[in-house]
């Protein structure tokens, strides 16, 4: 350890205090009355902590210090400002996939010191090994596992992080699978474990190792992250962020230990925690176990082929449509990412409104991975001005749907797909779905024939009391609003 | 220094603070708080600056700055995106507003 082992009081103390800040913030944050103070609190506590770390002893390149944080805090903040808000998940994607990569590259630099000290040592008394320790190691054993461990995680959280981003981000094809692929991971893993394993041998027993072996390390372990989030799904994308979010935590924690700074052990390790929980609870809602998420998908590429499905799509205009909602009883409204993207939320609201005028009984269905992720939906809808005792969650509304009716689908696909209740061979088979093909009427607004995100014929399209009307979805809620108010001439 | 047993209850006490922070959470905060979170573990930032702080050899400093860069595109970008989903659901917060309008 370079830093002296009594970093001033103050450096100190204010590292406790935004570490308490961060769980205080975090609270805050789990309640919507005091989210917004919640952020606030934990950004003032990581502000305190930033600057005090330009006085711990001994700091130097405070030059490049400065100028990697006027660029990089620069560069987020200016994308992170306009950046919308249906992009919010491949955001959180990419701000956590830099934190891993920044987790990995300080356990690198950790472990190129190390041996570098320890090289130096051995040329120095290469007679007497032991006495290398004593003048090179920084680190102890437990700190040279931890550094090790950290760089894993957060070198894979760093890749898969980035895989995930370009995934949602539309820059990437959705899944890419080939034979045997779930082996060679396998292997990729190993081979990194193998690597790392062999260094930190050697560093352990106080002997220097091969720049090869860390290199290879970091290389495998680099490729490992790509090689695992390629195979999975666009729709397990959010259930896979946040397994990174986690992952970077606990890369953060052990770096931290390496580092010997509490702040970071605290808020990496409760993030580590919380992420987990959070990745639970998203698989939870979609009925997925995380091991079939990163697993499931690799024998899907051989499990046969999907249900063929009967029936053909049946197109409706959008006069047509307005006017059966007019005249409904109940309609549900049951939006998807795709309504978002087209920015047709507020248009949907206005109709919604007018049909409320009319004494229709109007309700928003949400899923829970509605959006992107748990939540994104409600964000998309808030700023859309929809109240919130119009929104309605998967597991309240099912049950009704039979007494529905007219549902109105608008870019919602899979999570309206009933193939997740009756084709074993469907990738989304056993993900809870919202019960839509039980309403007396469906309406599908939708762009084109395409596919859904997770790439799957949608059998609801085809289902007899299904209507299609087709178009960009902003367009159609505009025609919708209008076909409604011809009817009031 | 922290070793042993201590550095072990921090561990322990951290994850359980964490989880328990967690664990009654509303679906409607999900994205937020996983952004939240996000944010937190931009404390890299600190790390990374010790690491570059005391880098001495090119590939070292080269390498810090990388961690510094990256950290601090994390802590700014994790705030920033956090901050504004959690001012929209305070804005548009429908049981708050609804009940100020009767």
């Amino acid at each position: 350890m370079t830093l002296p082992s009594y970093l001033s009081t103050v450096v100190d103390a204010v590292y406790f205090v935004a570490a308490v800040l961060f769980i205080w913030g975090l609270k805050r944050m789990s309640s919507p009355r005091t989210a917004r103070r919640g952020i606030i609190w934990a950004g003032l506590g990581m502000a305190a902590a930033i600057v005090v770390t330009f006085f711990l002893p001994g700091m130097h390149n405070l030059g490049w210090m400065i100028a990697a944080i006027v660029v990089g805090v620069g560069l987020s903040w200016w994308v992170g400002r306009r950046v919308p808000m249906t992009a919010m998940p491949q955001m959180v994607a990419l701000f956590n996939g830099m934190g891993g990569g920044a987790a990995a590259a300080i356990g690198a630099v950790e472990l190129i010191r190390f041996n570098a000290a320890l090289q130096l040592a051995m040329n120095l008394s290469a007679a007497r090994p032991e006495t290398a320790f004593a003048t090179s190691g920084h680190l102890g054993s437990v700190e040279l596992i931890l550094a090790f461990v950290g760089a894993l995680i957060g070198a894979i959280s760093f890749t898969g992080s980035l895989i995930a981003f370009a995934k949602l981000q539309g820059w990437m094809d959705r899944r890419f699978v080939f034979p045997l692929q779930r082996w060679v991971n396998l292997a990729i893993f190993a081979a990194a474990i193998a690597c790392g394993a062999l260094a930190l041998t050697a560093g352990l027993e106080h002997h220097a190792f091969a720049w090869g072996l860390l290199v290879a390390f970091f290389a495998l372990s680099l490729a490992f992250g790509i090689a695992m989030t390629l195979p999975i799904g666009g729709a397990d994308m959010p259930v896979v962020i946040s397994m990174y979010n986690a992952l970077t935590g606990l890369a953060v924690a052990f770096e931290g230990f390496v580092l010997q700074n509490e702040a970071m052990i605290i808020a990496g390790m409760v993030v580590g925690a919380a992420g987990t929980l959070l990745t639970q609870l998203m698989a939870k809602a979609m009925n997925r176990s995380l091991g079939n998420v990163l697993f499931g998908n690799f024998g899907a590429a051989g499990a046969g082929e999907a249900q063929e499905i009967s029936g053909a799509l049946k197109p409706i205009d959008a006069n047509d449509a307005a006017v059966m909602m007019a005249y409904a009883e109940r309609v549900a409204i049951v939006p998807g990412y795709g309504m978002a993207v087209a920015q047709a939320q507020h248009k949907i609201w206005e109709f919604a409104r007018l049909l409320i005028e009319r004494g229709v009984k109007v309700k928003f269905a949400i899923h829970p991975v509605a959006g992107r992720m748990p939540g994104h939906m409600n964000v998309l809808l808030a700023e859309a001005g929809v109240p919130y005792d119009l929104i309605e969650d998967m597991d309240d509304i099912n049950p009704e749907f039979p007494n529905i009716d007219v549902a109105l689908v608008i870019g919602a696909n899979d999570v309206v797909n009933p193939v997740a209740r009756t084709d074993k061979n469907s990738p989304i088979y056993g993900m809870p779905i919202l019960d839509v093909a039980h309403a007396k009427n469906v309406i599908v607004i939708k762009r084109g024939r395409g596919k859904g995100f997770a790439g799957i014929e949608n059998a609801l399209f085809y289902a007899d009391n299904t209507r299609m009307l087709y178009g960009d979805g902003q367009a159609a809620a505009g025609e919708l609003v209008a076909g409604l108010k011809t009817l009031d001439i | 220094m922290i070793t042993g047993f201590l550095a072990l209850y921090i561990f322990v006490l951290a994850a359980f603070t964490g989880y328990e922070i967690i664990s009654r959470v509303p679906v409607i905060l999900h994205t937020p708080l996983m952004s939240g979170s996000n944010f937190v573990h931009g404390i890299v930032l600190v790390g990374a600056m010790v690491a570059l702080g005391h880098a001495e050899t090119p590939a070292e400093i080269a390498i810090g700055v990388i961690a510094v860069l990256l950290s601090a595109g994390n802590v700014a970008g994790g705030y920033v995106v956090t901050e504004r989903m959690l001012e929209m659901f305070k804005a548009s917060r429908p049981a708050a507003s609804k009940d100020q309008a009767r």
